[in-house]
């Protein structure tokens, strides 16, 4: 009996024995070597996916000639939420490309966050401009610099039924009222189209609509108090800019051009509308300048792709301020967020806050950098060389993605559900003392 | 000799004359005209989403942008770009080709793992005396009650932090994440997420199995080995297979496991194709193509193994 237990137990044990040691002995042989950082591998994940991966892996060749370290970026489009879960859990990337300073926030929170290293903190301070710094520095430390950036609060249209209809760019916000009823009262059809349809982030495109005509209506300051919560949303400057979107977005003789009521609105994907501007379906659609993106894999009404360019099938203008000549914008972008501080690390940091990096990603085309020395006109369509031209005047006021920088209960939850019921017909105050029950959660 | 073989076959014959009987009676009380039309029309309507990205991931891409898939009935126009650039592109660091096989390299261990874990297990629980047997079994299957979302923060720094007590190193941890190409977490950690219910429903399967059975063995001397390999696995198999085929489509279908556990040159098909679309979702009708390059190897499965599948769906219902 005694041997038999033996027996028994001696089996498992030397099973677990022999487990352990293999995986003991992977642990042993994936230790790196420090010293060179030649050869090292540098590994970036992000929320970038598609042909904007591509293109960011490939912007990264001229670096990894140079230096000899090897760049790898992997896209995740659950990014957002994948990452807190990888970085509590103690597997962070090396690099991380955050897009919203809400969520960098939340990282830099769980202390597994680098500070910038010095030479990539000096490459800030000389390319970019004080604000772009400041969201990525908590507590006075600098952790994450910025990488490329985006216009939001374009207006895309067709420069040729433009000119068909004799109507020109608006200059003021009462200007673009007057040329929707133009439109209106000419084609007989709703001119405005619009999606907020995009899965689990259903409605950040009415958040930008919000955004851009509080910044417009009440200035950078009241802008300011309400992202950080001392404006709530339930205060009249809000109530104003929400009615003044409603007289566009709830009108049904405005929209939704090419897809139904008001109510379709929810239920269009937020990039299906480049397809109906190219077509001429739908005169007027609000979105940010990555829209061009879109409008690469749609045909015009002759069968072709649309050209991007002031004369061309489709072009966009920065939504008007109240006032012409004011230029109030409302900006995204990226920050490039370390979670190690090796060498390579450090480089690899210190050469995206260059203008080297923003002038190789942005030639490959599609996006803009607020880099203030990269070359706007490296940029890939008229529109886009603009846009970067826009962010690179110093007497241009941006401020960030209001959603992007308020706490994720309310820009990332009860902001995004409140533009959905407002569109499905929720009146307005319920709406923003909804929105502003998202602070208490 | 001779007698024998003949009552054998009279019986035979008579068993299977009545066994005829019973299923015609069975066929006609189930079946009626009404039935079957009624059948025909849901499986119709519940195919035509289906059919519809069958189409679409044959049309060009802005054609997709623009019209509904039925325009192709009056407009036809196809092309297998779709499939060549969802092939070729991927939209991450691996392209979908590689993916498909990172998931093959996923998938097929992650079934096998905790299949010979939950049929020895199922087998102790079932016909094994040990103290605190009940208790144990008990605790088992009050496991899946934890949603995996719980578990993935924990079991992930346990894999890439190890496990320390007061100072005390009791598990160092493995850095295989960092490893290319290294399936190991992933394996784990599906294997983990599965065993509970694994071993509840082979354990009801398995203690159906007559007692008299396994004790008519143990008297000819069979060990529990024996037992196990010559009995409990034939008897089993349906059971067996029908929980291989949940398990592989689980794990195939999987995206949250492998994108938190897998490093990045190993992440499966799954992650590919999500992001397939672009950050814009601008080229989302690569997802068409994508989308049936990656049911291609759940459809064999099914349909290969599709015969245990009925069997062993019921396997251990009766039974709580």
């Amino acid at each position: 009996m005694r041997v038999s237990l033996h027996r028994r137990i001696a089996a498992p044990i030397a099973i677990a024995t022999i487990v352990g040691l293999a995986l003991v002995g992977c642990a042993e042989e994936s230790g790196t070597d420090s010293g060179s950082t030649e050869g090292q591998t540098v590994k970036i994940s992000g929320g970038i996916t598609g042909t904007e991966a591509d293109a960011l892996n490939k912007s990264f060749d001229a670096f990894t000639k140079d230096t000899g370290i090897k760049v790898e970026y992997t896209g995740d489009k659950s990014f957002e939420g994948n990452i807190v879960t990888k970085v509590t859990g103690g597997s962070a990337p090396d690099i991380a490309i955050v897009p919203q300073p809400g969520l960098l926030k939340t990282l830099v929170e769980t202390g597994e966050v680098k500070e910038a290293a010095e030479e990539t903190s000096a490459n800030v301070d000389k390319n970019w401009s004080p604000d772009w710094k400041k969201y990525g520095t908590f507590d006075g430390k600098f952790y994450a610099a910025p990488m490329l950036a985006s216009i939001k609060g374009y207006v895309w249209y067709s420069p040729a039924q433009f000119k068909e209809w004799g109507v020109t760019v608006p200059t003021t916000w009462d200007e673009t009222l007057a040329l929707t009823k133009t439109i209106q009262e000419k084609t007989q059809k709703a001119p405005w189209c619009a999606g907020f349809a995009s899965d689990a982030a259903s409605g950040w495109p009415g958040t930008d609509w919000i955004e851009d005509l509080v910044l417009r209506q009440s200035g950078p300051d009241v802008y300011d108090s309400w992202v950080a919560g001392d404006t709530k949303f339930t205060d009249p400057d809000i109530k104003k800019a929400f009615d003044s979107v409603g007289e566009i977005l709830l009108n049904p003789a405005y929209v939704n051009a090419g897809y139904g009521d008001v109510k379709s609105i929810n239920s269009t994907a937020f990039g299906d509308v480049a397809a109906k501007v190219a077509d001429g379906s739908c005169a007027l659609t609000h979105q940010a300048s990555f829209l061009s993106s879109n409008f690469l894999d749609v045909k015009t009404a002759a069968g072709t792709t649309p050209t991007v360019a002031p004369d061309g099938d489709v072009y966009g203008f920065v939504l008007p301020g109240i006032e012409a000549g004011s230029a109030n914008i409302e900006v995204g972008g990226e920050f490039v967020t370390p979670f190690t501080d090796s060498e390579a690390v450090k480089k690899v940091t210190a050469y995206m806050a260059t203008p080297e990096f923003a002038d190789a990603r942005v030639s490959l085309g599609g996006v803009i950098s607020a880099n203030l020395n990269a070359d706007p006109s490296k940029a890939s369509s008229p529109l886009l060389q603009d846009a970067m031209k826009l962010l690179q005047d110093p007497n241009t006021t941006v401020r960030f993605d209001g959603s992007d920088l308020m706490p994720s209960t309310v820009g990332a939850g009860s902001f995004w559900k409140g533009m959905v019921s407002w569109i499905d017909g929720k009146d307005t105050d319920t709406v923003l003392s909804d929105i502003q029950a998202g602070y208490e959660n | 000799m001779t007698t024998d073989t003949l009552v054998d076959n009279r019986s035979k014959r008579q068993v299977a004359r009545a066994t005829q009987k019973s299923e015609k009676m069975a066929q006609k009380r189930l079946t009626s005209r009404g039935a079957t039309i009624a059948a025909i029309i849901i499986a119709v309507i519940w195919t035509i989403p289906t059919f519809g990205l069958f189409v679409t991931s044959f049309r060009p891409g802005s054609d997709t942008q623009s019209t509904g898939w039925w325009t192709v009935f009056v407009n036809p126009s196809f092309t297998l770009d779709n499939y060549s650039q969802a092939l070729n592109s991927g939209g991450t660091a691996l392209t979908l080709g590689q993916s498909f096989i990172n998931s093959l390299g996923i998938t097929i261990p992650a079934t096998v793992f905790p299949l010979v874990i939950a049929s020895l297990a199922a087998y102790a629980f079932a016909w094994i005396d040990f103290k605190f047997k009940n208790i144990v079994f008990v605790g088992v299957f009050a496991l899946q009650i934890v949603p995996i979302q719980m578990a993935l923060v924990p079991l992930l720094s346990l894999f890439s932090k190890g496990l320390t007590v007061n100072g005390v190193g009791i598990f160092p941890g493995f850095e295989l994440r960092d490893a290319e190409h290294s399936f190991a977490t992933v394996w784990i950690a599906h294997a983990i997420f599965a065993l509970p219910l694994a071993i509840f429903m082979l354990h009801n399967f398995i203690s159906e199995i007559p007692g008299e059975v396994i004790e008519a063995a143990r008297v000819d001397g069979a060990g529990h080995g024996q037992i196990f390999f010559r009995i409990v696995l034939p008897l089993a198999t349906p059971a067996i297979a029908s929980f291989a085929i949940f398990q592989f489509l689980w794990v195939w279908n999987d995206l949250l496991v492998a994108t938190i556990f897998a490093p990045s040159t190993s992440l499966p098909l799954t992650q590919t194709l999500n992001s397939l679309s672009g950050t814009w979702g601008n080229q989302w009708f690569l997802q068409s193509a994508g989308a049936f390059i990656s049911i291609i190897v759940p459809l064999v499965v099914f349909f290969s193994l599709q015969r245990f599948f009925v069997r062993g769906l019921l396997a251990g219902a009766t039974k709580g």
